[in-house]
């Protein structure tokens, strides 16, 4: 039997107030919107949920051309057409070119699955609306077979957004939402640990103390996020550097491999800057 | 108690509807929660708020209203909630987009039948050892009646207080924006004003009309073309430039560069404290390059959305006195070259800079305010976003 709650992962940290929206969204079958910083876990959330409760998973990936119909089903006529000039025997069957969606996918999978629908907020602004319907009502016709498609179960489904643009009223109201706050120190500690069980002590909090004062650093056109942080300490780790060097008098010195946790080179240059600024004021 | 919370929160603007509150009380029902008030508070966050911007104003609006109240948390959850009242409730606060959403879901009466059955379904099934449904003995909503004072208690009297409260954080605070405004702020707030259209010559290939027709054609190819899609909206921004403004150039700036990134059809003209016979587009050269009015009128079609964005702050008689600006002399009154400008495109907002609270003690932004039929916004968030709305509104 599959555990009916979820607490998080050994490889993810998921805060109180996450796994309450995470138990929500599952008791009652609506969707979760899980929105927050770039790199702060909401791809990964849907995989852990599907991981904790032993469902399958299935992720649809959202980009600026996608279209809710794809997510049912699309009808495949090049294909039937390439068959037809072959004299293909199929092709007198329309149902062999209708290629399912993942949410047609996620209907009609044995177990209740974990549906992710990744970065909502690329697509047009219509495409929330337009899957209005078939979440609500948990089927949807096929016209060229002429078919309804009833979902198994609800699956559990969960939308992230990046709020590239504002989701409608008429979606939200059906979803439960989550804004994964940046984690504080205490919780940071535990995500990296769940990464890098055997990380020295010194070196993860001088790494977090180096991270968090970047991070405050003001006027940073993109602050690294916990995904940089996990790369840095890679870093770190593989060339073996020593805590004392992440120290020192920290606004005297530049972090060794900070180029992994600053992408942009305005910031990389905003950022040398202030730290020179700082080191002519205290010579 | 959970129905006064209810209107508390739309008090404070956040834009909780029925629908909403119905799925809490639901959650509720089905045990999402076990006990304790943060576990309920976490619920009711995810419940009730869509957009992190409210989190920090649904933090104090719990803390006000369920301060102290911890141990009775069980019988404040637990009241039976009356289905009269929810209809008192709604008749409050349903918007014409609920009650549609109800009418499509069979109507009120469907609605209400339907979450009165669910409720009593779980009832059953938990033979009164639930807690969130009034259990034998648990006073029916009146036995305390709707006002929090009547049961509030001494803190003292509460076991399980924690030192400091989640909501009480205020974590949240800085994802208030209703003060700042930054350009990203602004971007996502003109998006509102998209609208995707194709227009103009058929240049790109339609790929999958192509295949549709030549599928249906029995494989005689039959090429199908549709014109580019492009944001179509056309905005004319005019922007005041008057001294006066000066203490509001950053976010001026901060509007313009993310309407130009926005807008593909955007044009832009300054004008000085109000619109006269004359604009300009170059201010280092406003005295030399200055174009007609009129012909501005005639260039652009009705079809134009036009943002004055300043913040009305002058003399009256540089509103409704011909020559009364402070610049030159004008033949017209502004108010009669205003009017010009509302008859030609019809959808029109004036934003303004000034904090929303001296606007009454402005006779001239009064006058400004009246003359845009009430559409005058605050540049901030909120008031953009209203604007925008505004501008989206049919005229
Ligand atoms: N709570 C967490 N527990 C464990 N790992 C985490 C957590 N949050 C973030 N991470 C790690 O940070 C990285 C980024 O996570 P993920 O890709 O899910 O972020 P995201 O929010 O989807 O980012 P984006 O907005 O860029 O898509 C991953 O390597 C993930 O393992
Ligand atoms: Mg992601």
């Amino acid at each position: 039997m599959s555990e009916s709650r979820f607490r998080g992962t050994d490889r993810y940290v998921a805060t109180d107030d996450l796994m309450m929206a995470v138990n929500a969204a599952v008791t009652l079958g609506r969707p979760l919107l899980v929105k927050g910083e770039p790199g702060t876990g909401k791809t990964q959330l849907a995989e852990e949920v599907a991981l904790a409760l032993n469902r399958p998973f299935l992720q649809w990936h959202i980009k600026s051309t996608t279209k809710a119909q794809q997510g049912l089903y699309e009808y495949d006529a090049v294909s039937r057409l390439r068959d037809s000039q072959l004299g293909d025997a199929r092709v007198h069957d329309i149902g062999n070119y209708i290629v399912k969606g993942k949410l047609w996918e996620a209907f009609t999978t044995e177990i209740q699955p974990v549906l992710l629908i990744d970065e909502i907020d690329k697509a047009d602004i219509e495409f929330p609306n337009d899957l209005l319907h078939e979440l609500d009502r948990m089927e949807f016709f096929v016209y060229e077979t002429r078919q309804v498609v009833k979902a198994r179960h609800r699956p559990i489904i969960i939308i992230t957004s990046n709020n590239e643009k504002e989701l409608p009223d008429a979606f939200l109201r059906r979803c439960f939402f989550h804004y994964i706050r940046f984690p504080d120190k205490e919780t940071m500690e535990r995500i990296v640990n769940v990464h890098y069980p055997n990380l020295k002590k010194r070196l993860l909090s001088e790494a977090l103390e180096a991270f968090f004062e970047i991070r405050d650093v003001p006027g940073l056109k993109k602050r690294p996020s916990t995904s940089e942080l996990l790369d840095w300490i890679k870093l770190l780790v593989a060339e073996d550097i020593p805590p004392e060097a992440l120290r020192g008098d920290q606004r005297k010195l530049i972090p060794p491999l900070y180029g992994a946790l600053l992408k942009n080179e305005q910031d990389v240059h905003l950022f040398e800057r202030l730290l020179f600024m700082s080191r002519r004021k205290k010579d | 108690m959970m129905t006064d919370f209810f209107l508390k929160l739309r008090q404070a603007g956040i834009p909780v509807t029925l629908t909403e509150f119905l799925t809490l009380l639901e959650a509720l029902s089905q045990r999402v929660t076990a006990h304790s008030i943060e576990e309920f508070y976490y619920l009711a966050r995810a419940t009730l708020v869509k957009d992190e911007r409210y989190y920090d104003r649904f933090d104090q609006v719990f803390g006000s209203h369920f301060q102290g109240l911890e141990t009775l948390f069980d019988e404040i959850i637990g009241a039976r909630v009356p289905l009269e009242w929810l209809h008192k409730l709604a008749e409050l606060t349903l918007s014409e987009e609920d009650k549609q959403w109800i009418e499509s879901l069979g109507g009120w009466e469907k609605l209400m039948e339907t979450f009165a059955k669910r409720l009593t379904e779980q009832e059953g099934r938990h033979q009164g050892g639930n807690k969130w449904i009034g259990t034998a003995g648990t006073s029916p909503y009146g036995a305390y009646g709707y006002n929090p004072e009547g049961i509030r208690i001494g803190q003292e009297t509460s076991r399980h207080r924690r030192a400091v409260k989640v909501w009480d954080r205020r974590e949240f605070r800085n994802l208030d924006d209703t003060l700042e405004l930054g350009t990203r702020n602004i971007k996502i707030a003109l998006r509102r004003l998209r609208r995707f259209a194709r227009e103009g010559a058929a240049r790109e290939l339609d790929l999958d009309d192509t295949i549709r027709s030549t599928a249906r054609n029995a494989g005689w190819l039959e090429l199908k073309m549709v014109p580019e899609r492009h944001n179509a909206v056309k905005v004319l921004l005019f922007l005041d430039v008057g001294g006066s403004m000066d203490d509001h150039v950053r976010v001026c700036e901060e509007l313009f560069s993310a309407a130009r990134g926005e807008f593909k059809h955007l044009e832009y003209f300054y004008f000085h404290n109000m619109v006269y016979e004359g604009l300009w587009k170059d201010n280092r050269r406003r005295y030399t390059e200055k174009t007609a009015t009129l012909s501005v009128l005639n260039t652009f079609g009705h079809d134009y959305k036009l943002i004055l964005v300043g913040d009305a702050t002058m003399s009256p008689y540089e509103i409704t006195y011909p020559g009364g600006s402070v610049e030159h002399f004008n033949p017209e009154a502004g108010d009669v070259w205003l009017s010009r400008l509302l008859t030609a495109w019809p959808h029109a907002i004036w934003l303004n800079p000034q904090p929303q609270n001296r606007w009454s003690y402005i006779p001239s932004i009064q006058m400004v305010r009246e003359l845009m039929g009430e559409r005058m916004f605050p540049l901030t968030l909120e008031g953009l976003e209203q604007g925008i709305r505004a501008l989206q509104r049919a005229r």
